[in-house]
């Protein structure tokens, strides 16, 4: 329910900030008709906080849901077998911190085929313990098995929060989870802290134009994913040992109904996956040509970076489109992000603002890149990357 | 073969800009358009229907005026348009939503196949898909990037996966949600095609309309809560330096160095 209280003064600034003409003014006093949705803009809007929005709190048994569960995703090696992704050891280190806020344990869900053995770096970077189903029909990740395991293991232990990371396994099993369990999600969270005993969940929204605080008070577990490259890592502690919970999850025909017929991994991503790299070099139109990428490849090497490339780049053939960085390619927060070229179109922004360095490099002064941009240089992107590379290369 | 779209009107998030006095979006005058990743399912249904005859419907879920994209979508060629609209369920988040949206595809009744786009460009969520199908118990193939039928029933379709692609058949019906491809352009109707869209059937419905159970619907149905918005923590304009190359260059080795990237 959204009510106007006698506080309204008129203003009627409400009524140009409803994105969907919802308000009307009825003589001096805000009124919303059919066509309100309840998106808060107006809330936010009114000067002498006169709407308000009511709800009755879903009020669900939460009590004995208790610790913090990570969602392990594992990531192929070449010549077969897998390893801990990164985001998993992230997630650890997050979830520690909560789980010591808490005062609850620490714990990882673990599934594949013949995975048993990673249970002990999962051990080392803080999980407790480790729920695992080792299964040969598990070996790759495929929703229906996944999702299975993963919400048997919720039913039955009952943990309070549950973290996955926010890649297309995590974003595929999480919104599956949460449905079927009928229990919040907040997706591609930067951010998470505790709030009076709830998990305090916060995301970008609008293209990253606005930071949105999301909790599931009514609800457990409490669920989000939580972007790579966002979240510190601990530094493991080698030997510690965790208790290891099996899965009793039947695994029959009804869970195999999508077969996956192809898969292609490609492992040599020019020096590795964008998305987990720390330092990335990108190039946009300004870098005009191949060469003008191979001289962002040299420089990218030098600092054991990876090269990225804005939506223009990629269009004009420059680089491939899984290294495209932006809304339509890829998101990616690594320590430091250089932008060559780049003017710095919303699209760009949105899929990199989130790294904790920026510099931009680039010959118009009023590209919008620099009011972003931590450090800014304005000059030739060519010239500036080829000198650069042959100074740090000196300096070695 | 019958084809569910599920579209969304939003607001062009490109062009949603901040009050850089207050922090808070400016939202007036902002366009709404139909969501880009929906834009797409929409193609592949349309594509399918060239194939296959299939029917397409489209289903959204929004305030009256969301009328609008699904008249676009009719213009574009999709055969029937529902949009579900109904004060109740106005704040819903991703799990009503997708409750919602799930009734209403067991109300068109015998869909085979149903397209959405992997989020909405306003929320970013990418959960909505995922929940429908979760809801009507039926397989889920998630960031697709092409979907082609098979004979008996089946489709196969090519999904991202981190680092590379898969490639995953399974039989109908079954949900899959549609990736941008990276040289999107959308396509908008002729005069005659969006004359000829007048005549296409075209329904609102209410929750009663879909045997939604009203106590899992809206702001109340919702395990999420929005505690606060605000705008991000501002980048501080950079540091911006000009001069010739060697002291730029000189100058990003000293920034190197202060931010411990090279010694």
């Amino acid at each position: 329910m959204i009510t106007v209280s006698a506080k309204c003064i008129g203003c009627a600034k409400c009524v140009k900030a409803c994105p969907f003409g919802a308000i009307e003014m009825h003589g001096r006093k805000a009124v919303m008709n059919d066509k309100c949705t309840l998106c808060g803009a107006c809330v936010e809007t009114c000067p002498v906080k006169a709407i308000s929005i009511g709800r009755s709190e879903m009020s669900r048994d939460t009590a004995g849901y208790s610790g913090v569960w990570v969602f392990a995703e594992l990531s192929d090696v070449p010549g077969g077998g897998k390893t801990v992704r990164p985001v998993t050891l992230e997630l650890l280190s997050a979830g520690k911190r909560l789980a010591g806020e808490l005062g609850e344990e620490l714990c990882a869900v673990l599934i594949g085929h013949d995975v048993a053995g990673h249970a002990a770096e999962l051990a080392a970077n803080g999980a407790q313990k480790v729920y695992l189903c080792d299964h040969k029909h598990a070996q790759h990740y495929t929703t229906d098995v996944y999702a299975r395991v993963t919400v048997d293991f919720i039913r039955r232990h009952k943990p309070a929060i549950v973290l996955y990371p926010s890649t297309y396994i995590g974003r595929d099993i999480a919104p599956r989870i949460s449905s079927e369990l009928y229990v919040g999600l907040t997706a591609d969270c930067t951010g998470l802290s505790i709030k009076e005993g709830n998990l305090l969940q916060t995301r970008p929204a609008f293209g990253g134009n606005i930071m949105a605080d999301i909790l599931s008070p009514g609800t457990r577990p409490q669920m989000a994913t939580v972007r790579p490259n966002v979240m510190k890592r601990n530094e493991p502690e080698p030997g510690r040992q965790a208790e290891i919970i099996k899965s009793e999850t039947v695994i029959d025909e009804q869970l195999l109904r999508v077969k996956v017929v192809e898969r292609h991994v490609d492992h040599k991503q020019s020096g590795g996956k964008i998305d987990e790299a720390e330092v990335i070099v990108s190039g946009g139109r300004g870098m005009k040509n191949e060469r003008g990428f191979k001289l962002l490849a040299r420089l990218a090497d030098e600092l054991g970076g990876t090269v990225g490339a804005s939506r223009a780049a990629v269009d004009m053939g420059l680089h491939r489109k899984t290294h495209q960085v932006g809304q339509s390619g890829t998101t990616v927060s690594p320590k430091l992000y250089v932008a060559c070229g780049i003017s710095g179109a919303v699209q760009h922004v949105v899929g990199m603002s989130g790294s904790d360095v920026i510099i931009a490099v680039n010959k118009d002064p009023n590209a919008p890149i620099f009011n972003i941009c931590k450090y800014g240089l304005v000059g030739d992107a060519h010239q500036i990357v080829e000198k650069l590379t042959e100074a740090l290369k000196a300096k070695k | 073969m019958r084809i569910a779209v599920c579209i969304k009107q939003v607001p062009d998030s490109t062009q949603v800009k901040v009050d850089p006095k207050t922090g808070t979006l400016i939202r007036a005058g902002v366009p709404s358009i139909l969501n880009p990743y929906d834009h797409c399912a929409l193609e592949a249904a349309l594509k399918l229907k060239e194939e296959t005859g299939a029917e397409v419907v489209v289903v959204s879920m929004g305030p009256p005026q969301a009328e609008e994209v699904v008249r676009l979508a009719l213009a574009l060629g999709a055969d029937r348009g529902v949009l579900l609209s109904d004060r109740a369920f106005a704040g819903s988040d991703t799990w009503a939503t997708s409750y919602a949206l799930s009734q209403a595809i067991r109300h068109i009744g015998e869909v085979d196949l149903i397209l959405c786009g992997v989020m909405a460009i306003d929320g970013d969520t990418a959960q909505t898909g995922p929940g429908i199908a979760c809801q009507l118990g039926i397989p889920q193939i998630t960031f697709c990037d092409a979907i082609e039928p098979l004979k008996t029933g089946r489709i196969r379709a090519r999904r991202l996966i981190e680092g590379g692609h898969e490639t995953v058949e399974t039989a109908l019906p079954a949900l899959a949600t549609m990736h941008l491809p990276h040289d999107y352009q959308p396509a908008y109707p002729s005069f005659p095609q969006a004359d000829a869209a007048q005549a296409k059937p075209y329904e609102v419905w209410t929750a009663a309309d879909i045997h939604a159970d009203s106590k899992l619907l809206g702001l109340n149905g919702s395990p999420t809560r929005v505690d606060r918005v605000y705008a991000p923590p501002a980048r501080e304009r950079g540091q911006v330096s000009s001069g010739g190359t060697a002291e730029l260059v000189a100058r990003l080795v000293e920034i190197l160095k202060q931010e411990s990237v090279v010694k």
